[in-house]
């Protein structure tokens, strides 16, 4: 199942020229406000025309202007999840999570009522009504009322934008056992990088209408010419980790192709896969294996390369096993320890500088 | 209930609440479309039907009375069609009195009726479509729910129109007992004869009763109606 976007459209001032695939797994348009990830968006949803361009799912033509084809929203049969959950006020729970149902052609499988409101835990809330709901548990609803209509695919804008963290956190997992247990492919919209860090299987960078960049999540994210477009403060690189075990101190030990590392406590058995997000300001770099510290991880790495920022900081990007790090330092440490692509180096992180966030089902 | 209301008097409530309950009826689904052409459409002629529409509530009763004397009389253009195709005769008839009420009523329904249109929020709509909804089915099941209230506060209010127009029936179906004579036309007659004062207050009384009731019902339906659209 992968989704074929090319499309250009022009809106007012604004154009939107942007070319993408999309892949099983999830794959995150990541972009500031404004920069077009919502148009494109409902361009493939239907729910606005492109002015030229192509738009497949698995080799099914749903635009194509060369054709004038423009296959009806209501005939994609996407489930779409809004940002701003659009939950039917005059139905309740249950009557808006079965309401594509109905639509869903009859060949069509996916989840039932039942399993939904069990993945997302909205058993008890069916007889409510919407105005009723806090807004993680909309948003719950919105994403089993997608699921429901028995789509092909999943797109969400921005689910988790409207919510504080506390309630992000608490549709997180959901979000990841969507990605893991379907196998439904998801196109997700978002600007937050640790969202996208936790979930995307692949991304796609928009800046101002285009596409700036796009591949597998780890490589995009620890890419240091993409740092100056997701910001300085949010660059960090994604690595595949497992569980290996957990210590008796609070400590939870997991390996990656790079060596193992020590964090705080993770609640997920042995030999899990997990994906950990560290961040390019949590990395120290030193010539030499440090003694007599208190950071607990040391891992041997080699520059890969080196990318100057506008102040006094510059990105660099190293290699560490088959993954790949990112460690923001200073021009003048790097003139100091005379870096240079090729330098084996060993790289120092914190333990406790990986927050719970950036650790997610791998 | 028939005691302190002569025949006569009783034949005009009872012809009164027919015409006006048939007018609401055959003009809310023509109501309905026109809001939602208003409300929603782009096309050519949007202004002039809404000009149209209006005209009714600007024109004096009579001009309309007479307007419809002239289109559907006997002898008007689309009278006599009606006439020589169905047998159908609307001039100095019951069924003449349902069309002018309905017509005097009309700009009241369709803006109420707009209104509430143009209330609904159209990603909801949007919403509806990507599940699969068709538009048909979207306008069935998340529209005309969403919009109920102010349908329902559009079809008393032409109701309410219906049982006092006057001036439009009386040109175009005149005043006969039993036939075309409305409770507004009772009263305007009873008021015209010495000692019919009596009979004339008495139907005022039962207007007042009629109005304030419908006033009530729908206060009520569209405070129901509204609970089930916001949501709580």
């Amino acid at each position: 199942m992968s989704l074929s976007v090319s499309i250009t459209r022009q809106q007012g001032d604004f154009t939107l020229d942007a070319a993408f695939d999309a892949p099983e797994g999830i794959t995150a348009l990541l972009g500031k406000s404004g920069s077009g990830k919502t148009s494109i968006v409902n361009a493939v949803a239907g729910l606005v025309r492109p002015d030229r361009g192509r738009i497949t799912l698995d080799g099914e033509v749903l635009f194509d202007s060369a054709r004038g084809m423009h296959v009806p929203p209501s005939r994609r049969r996407l489930g779409y999840v809004f940002q701003d959950g659009r939950l039917f006020p005059h139905f309740n729970v249950r009557q808006n999570l079965t309401y594509g149902l109905r639509f869903a052609p009859s060949g069509a499988t996916g989840p039932d009522l039942a399993s939904v409101c069990d993945m997302l835990g909205l058993s008890h809330l069916t007889d409510r009504r919407p105005g009723a709901l806090s807004g993680g548990e909309k948003q719950r609803v919105a994403i089993g009322r997608a699921l429901l209509s028995r789509p092909r695919m999943l797109l969400m804008d921005e689910p988790l934008a409207s919510l504080d963290s506390a309630r992000k956190a608490e549709i997180l997992p959901y979000l990841e056992r969507l990605r893991d247990d379907t196998g439904l492919p998801i196109l997700y919209v978002s600007h937050s990088v640790p969202e996208i860090a936790r979930l995307a299987t692949t991304v796609v960078l928009i800046d101002a209408g285009k596409v700036t960049g796009a591949g597998p999540a780890e490589r995009i994210l620890s890419d240091p010419s993409v740092v100056r477009q997701i910001g300085l403060r949010e660059a960090g690189a994604v690595i595949p980790t497992r569980v290996l075990e957990h210590h008796d101190d609070g400590l939870s030990e997991l390996v990656f192709s790079g060596g193992r590392l020590l964090l705080p406590r993770i609640d997920k058995p042995p030999e899990t896969p997990v994906r950990v997000r560290i961040l390019a300001h949590d990395v120290i770099l030193s010539l030499h294996a440090p003694q007599g510290m208190s950071a607990l991880n040391t891992l041997p790495v080699t520059v890969l390369s080196l990318r100057e920022g506008d102040g006094p900081g510059m990105i660099a990007q190293l290699q560490c096993g088959d993954d790949r790090l990112l460690a923001r330092i200073t021009r003048r440490s790097a003139t100091a320890m005379d870096l240079s692509p090729g330098k084996p180096l060993f790289a120092v992180i914190k333990s406790v500088a990986v927050a719970r966030a950036d650790v997610g089902a791998g | 209930m028939t005691d302190w209301l002569s025949p006569t008097e009783w034949q005009a409530v009872a012809l009164s609440l027919k015409v006006s309950l048939w007018a609401t009826l055959v003009s809310l689904p023509l109501g309905v479309l026109v809001a939602f052409a208003l409300a929603r459409w782009e096309f050519r002629g949007r202004q002039l039907l809404n000009g149209l529409v209006h005209l009714p509530l600007i024109l004096p009763p009579v001009v309309t009375g007479y307007l419809l004397l002239i289109v559907f009389g006997r002898q008007g253009p689309i009278g006599a069609w009606l006439d020589q195709l169905f047998g159908v005769t609307l001039a100095f008839r019951w069924t003449g009195a349902v069309l002018a009420a309905a017509i005097m009523a009309f700009p009241l329904m369709v803006r109420a009726i707009r209104l509430a249109i143009e209330a609904v929020d159209p990603r909801l709509e949007q919403a509806a479509e990507t599940l699969g909804a068709s538009r048909a089915w979207v306008f069935a099941t998340v529209t005309l729910p969403l919009i109920l209230p102010g349908v329902i506060a559009g079809s008393v209010l032409a109701f309410a129109k219906a049982m006092g127009e006057f001036g439009a029936t009386i040109t175009f179906v005149s005043n006969i007992p039993g036939q075309t004579q409305t409770l507004p036309s009772a009263i305007y007659t009873f008021l015209q004869v010495p000692g019919g004062e009596a009979s004339a207050l008495r139907l005022v009384l039962v207007s007042v009763a009629v109005a304030m009731l419908a006033l009530l019902a729908s206060e009520l339906l569209a405070r129901r109606a509204m609970r089930r659209v916001s949501g709580t």
